[in-house]
């Protein structure tokens, strides 16, 4: 009973959130509804036993990336509001409710779900984080290491990519001086 | 009332339905970044119900990666979101036309 | 001797390769020279393997490598020297290197001197493959790329509209001759399952007469087309619109004789089914007459001799119909030396003359062109078959071979056609040679030819006149391979009064000839004498008004035909449907051109767009899959589920 409760809860508050995030105008509301969906999320996670994914829901996602975007959003200028001029809605909503039922219909179709054979199964008398740990670094640890190395050049990656001409800053510059700087990068083929 | 697996793939693909509307119809590239951690997260629901049902980690494995996957992804899409709006000063989709032939 | 055998053939592909190199630069004589010299090369090769062979060495067969192998068909690239192509292979060398010479003098003002000799000996090479093949399909691509090569010398002077449409008639008729030919070698693969002629051989004797017939039948139209016997013989006549040294080589001494060697090749057919050879016999002697009577008025120095040609095949068919094929092979070498020698005659005659044709615009060059006179008239002897000259033994035995076989219509026929070929050969002698000079009345100056042609020309002399004395060893040598044996009229009486009948008979008729031709007073024919308004001058200067035919019953029906199935097939059916498909493809790259917008937006919705197809895909084929065994099937099948 509590279980279905807090399924329902959080069912709710995610959808809501998500609902905020894809349909705000203010970039700093869908941010926030987009942590505030993270965190119910991870509720998922614990209700469904998986509390090592869950920590890391929390982690990984509000606090690293979720700090990321609201750095990002520090660069841009987020007062100037981007026009949301979109075609046909019904479109949109029709193309992805019709994607949403097919989806329900493979995955409640018996003939997938009947095959399934438990691999890795969870064995009762040790946590969840001592098992996921051992699979984790027996069966997969060179997909592992290959995230970590993929981890590694993505953030080499963000900070190249973010880190030229650090010494700007567009905020503060005059309008002359942005002008002058995009001729001078207009005049040079720009990386 | 019991909740099973089906409950959580019927909400893993309502948020996949949310985050696909978030992708077709916004224009700002930002919140087309956080339509896709939407998409991401609604797989992950589903990863870690189909694990919780059938006894297997294997679902939360790939939920890890998964993360590890959007993290980067974040990491070099913020990237290349400031860099193009330091050259363009606009994060307007409609606005990036370059690749028009 | 396999060494020799490789040098034979592929230094005249060498020397093709080499002035294809310079066919698009001014003329270099050093071309010229090369080209004789590999050429040379080939003879020497040649000889030493015809000297190994007539030694009584075993013939030589190899297998350079192999070139078809699907299934049960196997087919080599195989050459065979025994001792009937070995005959061949000196023929061709021998002629082709003095032509090649002769060329060096002939075509020394043209503008495609170079991409003459690339031309000339790459048709000596297919030639070599031709003769030298050990199977019908090698023999076919030889027989095909001597049609080429005479394609392109025909037309060598291509700017000139006679001579283009004389090539393309040339290679037309052959394409419809070799069209039996072909039918004829898929015939012999199918029944013996093998187009090697060993193979082929063996397996003949068990196949029924009616097949064999029709083997036979098939592939003598081939040879019939590329010997230009009646009734595809118009070409040849045409052809002569080539350089001259392109006549002599081409068509007179080597490739109009592959039919005829085609024949005496497949004897162990022929002999197999005599119905098929007394008809190629019959055909041989008909054309034999029938081409004589249109060299009696023509006014074409070439086309005389072309006709002479004509003739000349026409009496190795009725040899090789008769079976008596060594006979054939013989009078083909004989032929090939006096008839190559005839027309760098006529060659040098035209030089000297401006490519003038007509030999009653000339007269009395005896004196300034002596060499070339007594050339030509030793050749005339030797055609006529004036004792002891070259076409003395060969006809004769032609003559003699239809008599001991009782075939006593073609052996009277040829002895009159004998005749026919003295009468005009002299005619053409005396107008060119004797007589006044009418040349002046035309302003030309007549000269002789360079030294170093005559003496190329030589050893064409020198063949000639000695060819006869070959004829015993020649026959020991292919013996065994022709199963040959000598003709022998037993009364000695009626075999004397035959030779000396056919002398007396040859030497009036050379004497008629002169008395007509040689005296003073001979005009220019302008078409207003009783002679030329004469029924059967009109016939054969119209050459039986064949050609008429072919052009207004052949030709131009095919050609209305052909605009009509232009008009309402091809544009109608057949482009409109190309362009139909043409259209709907770039009207739909017109219509989703516009997906294309470069709009990120854009690309996203179809993208989601592709994945409710993919989606809708997975759901419909999962049902299929569940609901119906067969497809389950299938798919387990193909590793899918």
């Amino acid at each position: 009973m509590f279980e279905a409760v807090a399924f329902y809860l959080f069912a709710f508050l995610t959808i809501a959130m998500f609902y905020i995030v894809v349909t705000t105008k203010q970039a700093l509301y869908a941010l926030t509804a987009l942590a505030a969906g993270m965190i119910f999320i991870s509720a998922f996670f614990f209700i469904l036993g998986a509390d090592f994914l869950g920590a890391i829901q929390i982690i990984v996602y509000t606090g690293a990336v979720m700090a990321l975007y609201a750095f990002g959003m520090m660069f841009f200028d987020t007062t100037r509001d981007v026009k949301e001029k979109q075609g046909n809605k019904y479109i949109i909503v029709g193309l992805s409710t019709l994607a949403a039922v097919l989806i329900v219909l493979i995955v409640s179709v018996p003939m997938v779900s009947d095959n399934i054979v438990a691999l890795y199964p969870v064995a009762d008398d040790i946590g969840n984080v001592q098992s996921v740990g051992l699979v984790l670094f027996t069966k997969y640890l060179i997909p592992f290491e290959v995230a970590a190395i993929m981890l590694l050049v993505a953030m080499v990656a963000g900070i190249v990519l973010a880190g030229k001409k650090m010494d700007l800053s567009l905020t503060l510059m005059s309008g002359e001086e942005i002008e002058d700087m995009k001729k001078e990068k207009n005049k040079k083929v720009l990386s | 009332m019991e909740i099973g697996l089906n409950h959580y793939l019927v909400l893993s693909t309502i948020l996949f339905a949310i985050g696909l509307v978030g992708v077709m119809k916004r224009k700002n590239l930002l919140l087309l970044f956080f339509a896709t951690e939407i998409l991401l997260n609604a797989v992950n629901i589903a990863f870690a119900a189909i694990s919780h049902y059938y006894g297997d980690l294997t679902g939360q494995m790939f939920a890890f990666f998964v993360i590890a996957i959007a993290a980067s992804e974040v990491a070099v899409g913020l990237g290349l979101l400031i860099v193009w709006f330091k050259r363009h000063g606009t994060i307007d989709l409609d606005l990036m036309t370059s690749m028009k032939g | 001797m396999e060494k020799y055998l490789y040098i034979a053939l592929f230094a005249p592909f060498v020397s093709s390769l080499f002035s294809a190199l310079f066919t698009a630069t001014p003329k270099k004589l050093f071309t010229g020279i090369i080209a004789s010299l590999l050429i040379f090369t080939s003879l020497v090769s040649s000889t030493i393997l015809l000297i190994y062979l007539f030694k009584g060495g075993e013939p030589i067969h190899v297998e350079m490598m192999t070139w078809m192998a699907t299934g049960d068909l196997y087919i080599p690239f195989g050459f065979l020297v025994d001792q009937v192509s070995v005959t061949m292979m000196m023929v061709v060398t021998l002629v082709s290197t003095v032509v090649h010479v002769y060329a060096i003098g002939y075509m020394d003002h043209d503008k495609g001197f170079n991409r003459f000799f690339s031309w000339l000996s790459a048709f000596v090479f297919s030639m070599m493959i031709l003769v030298m093949s050990d199977n019908y399909a090698g023999l076919f691509i030889g027989w095909e790329g001597v049609g080429l090569c005479s394609w392109g010398l025909i037309g060598f002077w291509f700017h000139k509209e006679s001579a283009s449409w004389a090539a393309n008639e040339a290679f037309i008729m052959n394409r419809i001759a070799d069209l039996g030919m072909l039918i004829g070698i898929f015939l012999i693969y199918w029944n013996t399952g093998t187009l090697q002629y060993d193979g082929a051989f063996a397996a003949f004797h068990t196949l029924d007469p009616t097949t064999l017939t029709w083997i036979g039948i098939f592939l003598f139209i081939g040879a019939m087309g590329k010997s230009a016997q009646f009734p595809l013989h118009t070409w040849l006549a045409d052809a002569m619109e080539g350089p001259t040294p392109v006549s002599a080589l081409i068509h007179a001494a080597t490739m109009v004789t592959a039919g005829v060697y085609l024949v005496i090749r497949s004897n162990e057919l022929y002999s197999l089914i005599p119905d098929v050879g007394l008809f190629i016999a019959s055909l041989g002697t008909f054309v034999a007459l029938f081409a004589a009577s249109m060299a009696l008025v023509n006014r074409d120095m070439k086309r005389i001799i072309a006709y002479s040609t004509l003739s000349q095949l026409g009496y190795m068919f009725a040899a090789a119909g008769l079976g008596a094929y060594w006979v054939a092979l013989f009078h083909l070498m004989a032929h090939a030396f006096f008839k190559a020698l005839l027309f760098l005659g006529a060659g040098n005659v035209m030089h000297a003359m401006h490519d003038e044709l007509d030999p009653f615009k000339m007269g009395g060059l005896k004196k300034v062109m002596k060499w070339t006179w007594i050339m030509m008239t030793i050749a005339s002897l030797a055609l006529a078959g004036i004792f002891p000259f070259a076409g003395f033994f060969s006809k004769d035995t032609i003559l003699e071979a239809a008599f001991a076989d009782h075939h006593y219509v073609i052996y009277g026929v040829l002895l009159f056609t004998a005749g026919l070929t003295a009468f005009y050969s002299f005619r053409l002698v005396a107008l060119i040679f004797h007589g006044e000079e009418r040349y002046k009345l035309f302003g030309i100056h007549p000269h002789e030819a360079y030294r170093f042609m005559l003496v190329a020309m030589s050893p064409l002399l020198l063949f000639a006149i000695i060819a006869g004395v070959f004829q015993e060893p020649f026959f020991h040598m292919v013996e065994e391979l022709l199963r040959a044996h000598e003709y022998h009229i037993h009364s000695h009486t009626t075999l004397w009064i035959m030779l000396l009948g056919t002398q007396i008979f040859v030497g009036l008729a050379i004497l008629y000839a002169y008395k007509k031709y040689a005296r003073s007073g001979i005009k220019v024919p302008d078409g207003t004498s009783a002679t030329e308004n004469s029924f059967i001058y009109k016939l054969l200067i119209n050459q039986y008004y064949i050609p008429y035919f072919y052009e207004e019953y052949i030709i131009r029906p095919y050609r209305e035909l052909s605009a009509v199935f232009w008009q309402k097939i091809d544009i109608k059916i057949v482009d409109a449907t190309v362009d139909g498909i043409a259209g709907i493809i770039y009207s739909t790259g017109e219509k989703t051109r516009t997906m294309q917008s470069g709009n990120l937006s854009t690309m996203l919705k179809w993208m989601v767009v592709g994945l409710v197809v993919l989606l809708s895909l997975a759901v419909i084929f999962g049902v299929t899959v569940r609901y119906s065994d067969g497809a389950a099937s299938a798919l387990s099948g193909l590793g899918v589920m």
